[in-house]
C-alpha cells in the first residue's frame, strides 16, 4: 500500500460527511457522533502522514486524540442529559433560551 | 499475485464512506449509532492496513468499546429511539451554499494533498527498524515514555477533570443541600 493520497481521500471525504452532519442535523445526539466521526478522520490522516515520514510522532498524536475525544463525548454527552432533563428535548434548534 | 492490502484498503475505504454518510442520513439515533461502529471498526481496518497496529486495537477498544456504549446508554436514558431528529429546516439557498462550501473544501484539501508525496524530511522509523525494535508496540512505548512522557501525565490531568464535569453535570439538581432552586 504505497499510495497515501488514497488514504487522504478518505479522510477528507468523512471529515466533510461529518461537517454536513454537524450542520445539517437537529439532534445533539447526532451531532456529536458526527464530531467523532471528524476526529476519526482527522487521525486517519495523521496514521497516513505518519507512515509517509518515517515517524511515530503522528500516532502518539492520535493516542492524545483519542483521549481528548473520550473526554469530549463524556462531557458531552452529560450535557445533552442536563439539557434534556430541563428543556425535554434533545435537538438544538428548540435551545433559545438566550434569543427569549 | 493479487494486491490483497490494496483490496482491503477498497473494502474498508468503502464501508467507512457509506457507513458515514449512513450516520447522518439515518432517521432514528440509534440506526445512526449502529452505522458508527460499523465506520469505526472500518477505520480500525484501515489503521492495520497502515501498519498502526497499536492504533487499531486501541481504535476497536476505545470507540466501539467505550464511547459507544456511552451513546447508546445516552439513546437509553433519554428515549430518544423514534424518528423526531429529522433533518434542519433551512432553506434552499442555504443548502445549496453549504454544500458548494463543502465541495469547494473538498477540492481545496484534495489538492493540498494530491502532492504530498514529496516529502523530503523523513524520520529514523522505518519498518525495518520498527521490526528491528520489536514491534509496533514497542517503538510507540519507547517514543511516548521517552519524548511524550509529560504531555502523557497532561492527558491523565484531563480526563481527572472530565470525569468531574460529567459527574456534575449528570447529578440530579434536587439532591443538592444548597439554595438552588429551579
Amino acid at each position: 500500500m504505497n499510495e497515501p493520497w488514497m488514504m487522504l481521500v478518505v479522510s477528507c471525504a468523512v471529515v466533510l460527511i461529518g461537517l454536513m452532519g454537524v450542520i445539517f442535523r437537529q439532534s445533539l445526539l447526532v451531532v456529536l457522533m458526527s464530531v467523532e466521526l471528524m476526529l476519526n478522520a482527522v487521525n486517519l490522516s495523521f496514521v497516513t502522514f505518519s507512515k509517509m515520514h518515517n515517524s511515530l510522532d503522528g500516532q502518539i498524536a492520535v493516542l492524545f486524540v483519542m483521549t481528548v475525544a473520550a473526554a469530549e463525548s463524556a462531557v458531552g454527552l452529560g450535557l445533552v442529559i442536563a439539557l434534556f432533563r430541563t428543556l425535554k428535548t434533545a435537538d438544538s434548534d428548540q435551545i433559545q433560551m438566550l434569543r427569549d | 499475485m493479487i494486491d490483497w492490502s490494496f483490496l482491503a484498503f477498497i473494502v474498508f475505504a468503502t464501508i467507512a464512506i457509506i457507513g458515514s454518510l449512513m450516520v447522518i442520513l439515518q432517521k432514528t439515533p440509534v440506526s445512526s449509532a449502529f452505522s458508527l461502529v460499523l465506520v469505526f471498526f472500518s477505520f480500525a481496518g484501515l489503521y492495520a492496513i497502515l501498519g498502526a497496529h497499536f492504533i487499531a486495537a486501541l481504535q476497536i477498544l476505545v470507540y466501539t468499546g467505550a464511547i459507544m456504549v456511552l451513546f447508546v446508554f445516552v439513546i437509553m436514558l433519554l428515549g430518544q429511539d423514534e424518528k423526531t431528529s429529522d433533518l434542519k429546516e433551512s432553506s434552499f439557498l442555504f443548502k445549496g451554499v453549504t454544500t458548494l462550501g463543502a465541495l469547494g473544501l473538498l477540492s481545496v484539501l484534495l489538492l493540498a494533498t494530491l502532492d504530498a508525496h514529496e516529502i523530503t524530511a523523513k524520520g529514523e522509523y522505518t519498518e525495518e527498524k520498527i521490526k528491528l525494535m520489536g514491534g509496533n508496540l514497542q517503538a510507540i512505548s519507547e517514543v511516548l515514555f521517552k519524548d511524550y512522557v509529560f504531555h502523557f501525565e497532561l492527558v491523565s490531568f484531563l480526563i481527572l477533570g472530565s470525569i468531574v464535569a460529567t459527574v456534575a453535570l449528570a447529578k440530579r439538581k434536587n439532591t443538592y443541600s444548597g439554595e438552588y432552586h429551579e
